[in-house]
Formats: C-alpha cells, sequence, structure tokens
C-alpha cells in the first residue's frame, strides 16, 4: 500500500472538555476503610458492605492478568481515586430541574438530553457523572408498567431483597481481578427489573461519564428480565481529554429468566489518548449474562473509544433451547489496543449461539478477537456459529484472532469463519472514479464491513455508531 | 473534448506510455486496441488518476480543464468514466446504495440538488428502461459474488446512471461470452450521443462489430502507431498486431 493510505490523522476527540463542578471525594488509595466509607456515603444496608468486604479481602489476594495482548505501564492503584461525586443539596430532588444546570448542561453537550424539557422520545436515560447516578428520566411512567429502572444505589437501598438475589450471581465477586476489585469499590450504576410477562415500554439507556481527575470509575449494572420478560437497553460513555490514563473497570451482569430477553447495546466512546499514545481510558470490563430456559441474551458493541479495551460480553446458556448472541465491531485507531470478544458456555440442551466480530485496525492501533465457545457434556444439540472479520488500514496496525473452542458433546455443530481484508488503493479509486471523496469512500467501506452489527442496534444507535466510526477513522486514508 | 498531447506515463519506475497523442471529439467512439502489454489499460488508468501511474510528460485536457491537475473523483465530478476491466467488490454496501452516493456526490459537485432515496428509485428506472435492463442487481452488493458478465454490466449500468461526457471503456468485452457481449454493447449504443464520447479498449475486434467506431487507434510499445476506420480493426483480425510493428508500406 502507497504512502497515501498511511497518512494518519486522527479527528481530535469531541468529548475531551471538563466540567467545572465541586466534588466531594475520598482520598487516593484503597484499603478497608476506602471501601467502608465509599458504603456509608451511599447507606448502604449491612449485606452490601459485607459483600464488598468480602470482595475486597479476595482482592487482595489475587494478582492482575497478564493473558490479553494489550501493553502498558503498571497501575498504580494506591494513586486511584476511589469516589467523586458531584456536590448537590442534601435534600432528595423533586425533579430533573433541581439538578445542578452545569450538569445537565454537560449532558446537554454530550447530545444526552435529561431535562424535563428536552427529554429523549421513547428512551429512558439513566445519566451517571463521575460516581453516582445524577438523573433518571421516566421513572414513574417506567412504574406503571412495574418496571423498576434507577440508580443502583437507589436500587440497594429501596429494592434490597432483588439485588440481594441477583447481585452476584452471574458474576461471583471473586471472578477475577477487576471485577473483584469493581465488587469492592462500586459506586452506581443502573438497575432494571422488569417483571414477570412484561414488554419493558421504551428503551432504557445509561449513560456514563468520567470528569473527575485520577479518578477510577467503577459501575456496576445488574439488569433481571423476570419470566418471559423483555428490554432493549443501551450503554453510552465518554471522557474528558487527560495526558495521564484513567482506569474504568465496570461489572454489567445480565439475568434473564425463563422465556425473557435481554437485549444490551453498547456504544464506547472513552477518551482513546492522543496519536503518540499518550493518555486515554483503561476500559477492563466485565459483562455477563444468564439465560435460563428458552431465555436470550444479545450482546451488540461498538467500541471505538478508549486507550486499552479488555472486555468479553458473555453469555451462560444455563436453560435448555436458551440463546446467546453477540455482536461487535472493534476500531483501533493510532495507538489503540483492544483485546475483546466473547465467552459462549453451553450448559442447555439445544442452546444455540452466534458470534459476529469485526475489528477495524488504522494507524499503529491493535486489534485482537478472543473467544471462547464451551459445549459442556449436557448441552445435547448445541450449536454454534463464529465469525470473526478483520480488517486492516494501512500496514503498521495489526489484527489478531485468538478463538478457543473447547467441545464435549459429539452432537454439538460448531461454524467457524474468519477473514481479514484491507483496504485496498483499487477500492479506494473504484469509489473515486465514481465520484466520492476518499473520506467518504473510507466511510462507505467500513459501513459497509459493519452492516451486520449496526442492523443489530437500535435505530438511534446505530445512525451515531455510524457516525462515530466515520470520525474515528476520519483522515486514516489520504 | 479530450485532447492528450505527448503523454508518457510510467508505473514502478517503468515507463509505458512514450509519447502518446490523442483527440477525441464530442459525440464520437473511439477505439483503442493494441497487443498486449502495449499500454492500452495504462491509457485507461491514467486517464482515471490511478495513483499508481505517474505522467512524466505531456498534457490531457478535457472540455478545457487541465485534467492531470484533478483528482480522481473531481475528473469523474468534471465527467469522466471508467468502466474498469476488473471491478472491485465492496462488501455490505447495496449498489443501489452505491450509485445514488455517487450520483449525490457528483450532483453536489456540480451545484445541483442531492436525490433522495425515492426520487434516486424514479431516475434509475428511468435509466434501465433506457438501455433495457432489470434491477436485479440494484439490491446486491457492490460485485460482490458477481459473475463476470454480471460485474461488466454493472460498470455500464453505472455508466448510465451517472451520465458522464466521456466513457472510457477498458476490456469491458473480455471474459464474455457472446450474448453477455451483445447485451452489454447494446446498451453502450444506447447510450451514445452527441453529447458524449467513448474510448473503447479493446484486444479483439469483436466488440466492434456490436460497437460500431468512428474512429480505430492501434497502439503499440506505447504509441498509437496507426489510425484508421472502423475497416481497420478488421485488418487487425485478419493479419495481427506483428505487421503494425512493420513501417508502414510507403
Amino acid at each position: 500500500m502507497t504512502t497515501s493510505i498511511e497518512s494518519q490523522v486522527l479527528q481530535p476527540y469531541k468529548y475531551g472538555f471538563v466540567t467545572d463542578i465541586d466534588a466531594d471525594t475520598v482520598p487516593p488509595g484503597l484499603s478497608e476503610d476506602v471501601v467502608r466509607l465509599i458504603s456509608q456515603k451511599k447507606g448502604e444496608p449491612a449485606f452490601m458492605l459485607e459483600w464488598r468486604l468480602k470482595a475486597y479481602r479476595h482482592w487482595l489476594s489475587m494478582t492482575e492478568p497478564t493473558w490479553a495482548n494489550v501493553h502498558h505501564a503498571p497501575i498504580d492503584y494506591q494513586a486511584i481515586r476511589y469516589y467523586a461525586a458531584p456536590k448537590q443539596e442534601k435534600q432528595k430532588l423533586d425533579s430533573l430541574d433541581q439538578v445542578d444546570p452545569k450538569l445537565l448542561e454537560t449532558f446537554e453537550k454530550l447530545g444526552i438530553p435529561i431535562s424535563e424539557r428536552k427529554r429523549l422520545a421513547g428512551v429512558a436515560v439513566d445519566a451517571v457523572f463521575d460516581s453516582v447516578s445524577v438523573a433518571t428520566t421516566f421513572r414513574e411512567e417506567l412504574a406503571k408498567a412495574g418496571v423498576i429502572f434507577c440508580p443502583f444505589s437507589d436500587a440497594v437501598r429501596e429494592h434490597p431483597e432483588l439485588v440481594e438475589r441477583h447481585l452476584g450471581s452471574v458474576v461471583p465477586y471473586t471472578d477475577n481481578f477487576f471485577a473483584t476489585l469493581n465488587s469492592a469499590v462500586f459506586s452506581d450504576g443502573s438497575f432494571a427489573y422488569i417483571p414477570k410477562g412484561v414488554r419493558c415500554p421504551m428503551e432504557l439507556s445509561t449513560y456514563f461519564r468520567i470528569n473527575a481527575q485520577a479518578t477510577g470509575q467503577f459501575e456496576r449494572t445488574l439488569i433481571v428480565a423476570d419470566e418471559g420478560a423483555y428490554v432493549s437497553y443501551l450503554e453510552g460513555c465518554s471522557a474528558p481529554q487527560r495526558d495521564e490514563n484513567q482506569l474504568h473497570a465496570a461489572v454489567v451482569e445480565l439475568v434473564a429468566l425463563e422465556g425473557a430477553t435481554i437485549k444490551y447495546s453498547t456504544v464506547q466512546n472513552w477518551y482513546p489518548g492522543d496519536e503518540q499514545g499518550r493518555g486515554g481510558i483503561y476500559n477492563f470490563v466485565t459483562k455477563r449474562g444468564k439465560a435460563m430456559k428458552n431465555a436470550k441474551l444479545s450482546w451488540t458493541q461498538v467500541e471505538t473509544g478508549s486507550a486499552i479495551t479488555w472486555k468479553y460480553p458473555s453469555c451462560i446458556l444455563q436453560g435448555d433451547n436458551s440463546v446467546g448472541e453477540f455482536y461487535s465491531v472493534a476500531v483501533t485507531a493510532n495507538r489503540q489496543q483492544a483485546d475483546t470478544g466473547t465467552k459462549m458456555i453451553h450448559i442447555g440442551k439445544n442452546t444455540k449461539s452466534t458470534i459476529v466480530s469485526k475489528g477495524i485496525s488504522a494507524g499503529h492501533g491493535q486489534n485482537t478477537y478472543r473467544g471462547r465457545v464451551q459445549i459442556l457434556k449436557s448441552a445435547i444439540g448445541a450449536r454454534n456459529y463464529s465469525q470473526c472479520d478483520s480488517m486492516l488500514i494501512g500496514d503498521k496496525c495489526g489484527a489478531h484472532t485468538f478463538p478457543y473452542i473447547d467441545v464435549r458433546n459429539s452432537t454439538a455443530i460448531m461454524e467457524h469463519e474468519a477473514s481479514t481484508s484491507k483496504i485496498g488503493e483499487d477500492q479506494i479509486l473504484y469509489c473515486k472514479q465514481r465520484g466520492l471523496s476518499a473520506e467518504d469512500a473510507v466511510s462507505m467501506i467500513v459501513a459497509g464491513f459493519c452492516k451486520q452489527v449496526f442492523r443489530e442496534l437500535p435505530m438511534e444507535f446505530a445512525v451515531e455508531a455510524q457516525n462515530l466510526l466515520g470520525i474515528s477513522l476520519e483522515g486514516s486514508v489520504g | 473534448m479530450l485532447e492528450i498531447r505527448n503523454l508518457h506515463a510510467s508505473v514502478g519506475g517503468t515507463e509505458i506510455l512514450h509519447g502518446l497523442d490523442l483527440s477525441v471529439k464530442a459525440g464520437e467512439v473511439h477505439a483503442v486496441m493494441g497487443p498486449n502489454g502495449s499500454g492500452k489499460s495504462t491509457l485507461a488508468q491514467v486517464l482515471a488518476g490511478h495513483p499508481a501511474y505517474t505522467v512524466t510528460q505531456g498534457t490531457v485536457h478535457f472540455e478545457g480543464k487541465d485534467l492531470l491537475e484533478l483528482a480522481p473523483e473531481e475528473r469523474a465530478q468534471a465527467g469522466v468514466f471508467l468502466a474498469f476491466q476488473y471491478p472491485v467488490e465492496i462488501r455490505g454496501v447495496t449498489n443501489a446504495y452505491f450509485l445514488r452516493s455517487a450520483l449525490n456526490a457528483i450532483r453536489k459537485a456540480r451545484g445541483e440538488e442531492e436525490l433522495d432515496p425515492v426520487d434516486f428509485l424514479d431516475v434509475l428506472d428511468r435509466k434501465l428502461k433506457a438501455i433495457g435492463w432489470d434491477d436485479s442487481l440494484m439490491q446486491r452488493p457492490v460485485n460482490e459474488g458477481f459473475s463476470g458478465g454480471e460485474k461488466k454490466r454493472n460498470e455500464i449500468l453505472q455508466l448510465a446512471v451517472l451520465e458522464p461526457r466521456l466513457g472510457v471503456l477498458d476490456e469491458t468485452d473480455s471474459g464474455l461470452d457472446i450474448d453477455a457481449l451483445k447485451t452489454v454493447a447494446e446498451a453502450v449504443n444506447k447510450l451514445r450521443s452527441k453529447d458524449r464520447a467513448f474510448i473503447v479498449v479493446t484486444h479483439y475486434q469483436r466488440l466492434l462489430n456490436y460497437i460500431v467506431p468512428d474512429r480505430v487507434h492501434v497502439l503499440a510499445d506505447g504509441r498509437i502507431v496507426r489510425s484508421g476506420g472502423k475497416e481497420l480493426a478488421l485488418e487487425l483480425e485478419d493479419r495481427g498486431y506483428d505487421w503494425i510493428r512493420e513501417p508502414a508500406a510507403v
């Protein structure tokens, strides 16, 4: 490929601003006292503190995993601040209009309307700013349908029985280094419960924003769809542009009871760092769902941000006939690194899973797909289809694929397809010869490459995702 | 419409065209023939602005503009269309979407309003009717899984929709059976007009039975060595390319 395709100029990150707002923070560092302080600030019941402390003690015995195909300087866990909350009046807010205007403005700037007047039609939003949830829209409307959608800390206080029953049921506090850390210090996140037989009347969505400096974000999301329920949930995120790296270690647990469906979509746009690889978010996230009989879990993710992405949204297909899906687009430009994929664990009979992964690498980006498909002895008649496609733009980037397949049942049917392609001079010339600019050509070729994933996204998100890809890759091809 | 003077072009440091002259007027069809390696495809790629080809000498003017100064997309917007010998595939992008984006890019460059999908379908419908084809290719991804014949047909279909002033057909006949060749040639004939010119690059005379040229040029070793009317093509068919290299009889 000639030099014209090598030129790498990334359009500046659009969401890199900082909101100047007083924060209630704890001093940097991690200890039992800090864990107790977080729990106390949130007014949590005893079971919650006990769980956090068990996690913290377990974490002390663990070491950071090194198997991922990513490289970074060691993280100093004592230099991180584990709690930061924008200062608010103490009394309970009656309406969103009482939220600090600076916060509302921040979310408006990000295109997330949470004020009473400018709600996003048909989408309920929970906005999380640093460690706390600042606003949740449509709560009353949802309550009429019996749907609970609220900040995690509210759920701990108001629905402790639901939280206690399901928290850690999919991702136990002993699960892995980052999930265990999260279990000890998680501050907020979203909680959703959809009762038996209810189809959630609108899309639920959470928008995460890191603002404070040298602060880690550790949110926890728990979504429970009771028997026969349906919910579609969207997650978006961004962070200011800073020279140091910030840690984001979240946990998402999905529980789909018999016959339930949970569709979880993410457009991840954390600050990716600059061209030299300075700054950016370390996105070390554990996402997993459990599907009971006839239930369905579907993960769709578009990962364009973060300096490092380490993330494997997975499905435990426990019940017979349960279905797991994973659709992913991961983009790495400049010096970004991504090691992402999924795990499909087939336990029940006739369980089915589909994996479609699209990795795009540009600049010096390194993109790794890592997936595990496990068919246990009990999973008679299980089926998996996996497709991993990589696209390279320029010749300094890399694409890597590590598919692990572990089959213990001879009735299983497994299919795996993989491809690697390069946006070539010839493709670009072909588009240009028809009158299209190089930028339009690249975004068209990339959108075509990602189509199978984009069509799984809810409409508003599909448009956002496509624009985001266009921006991330702008200037990749000259 | 097109004036090529003393064109020298090289690829990978090797000069392929050694001083080519060609003049094409609106409404004319010129055939450029020649043996393998004579520079026929190089000429087509240079006109399109392929970045791998470097023009080292000479000029190309298209409707008064210095074509060599223009980027490939600007040439397309100005009305130069290349029907590729090997059309590339674009996965996941439907032909209809691709063509509408291209047409809108060209319209935008000309200061015309862009077409929404509904208006585009009207335009497409008219163009297809004009050349007598159906829309069976439109919802398939660009060239993906197309047969050789379908790819070539798709190039002509794009030409019909984008309405260039100059159409350069680079070995559009290669790999076509006789029926497909006729279909493509008939469509090209319907697209001939007094405002539009064609340069038909081909190795064989066969295509010229169907697309009858006004002028035939023979390219050898990077130069046009002989020009004539349509009968020159028939003569080539009879005598092969070798006699052309011999000095012309005085």
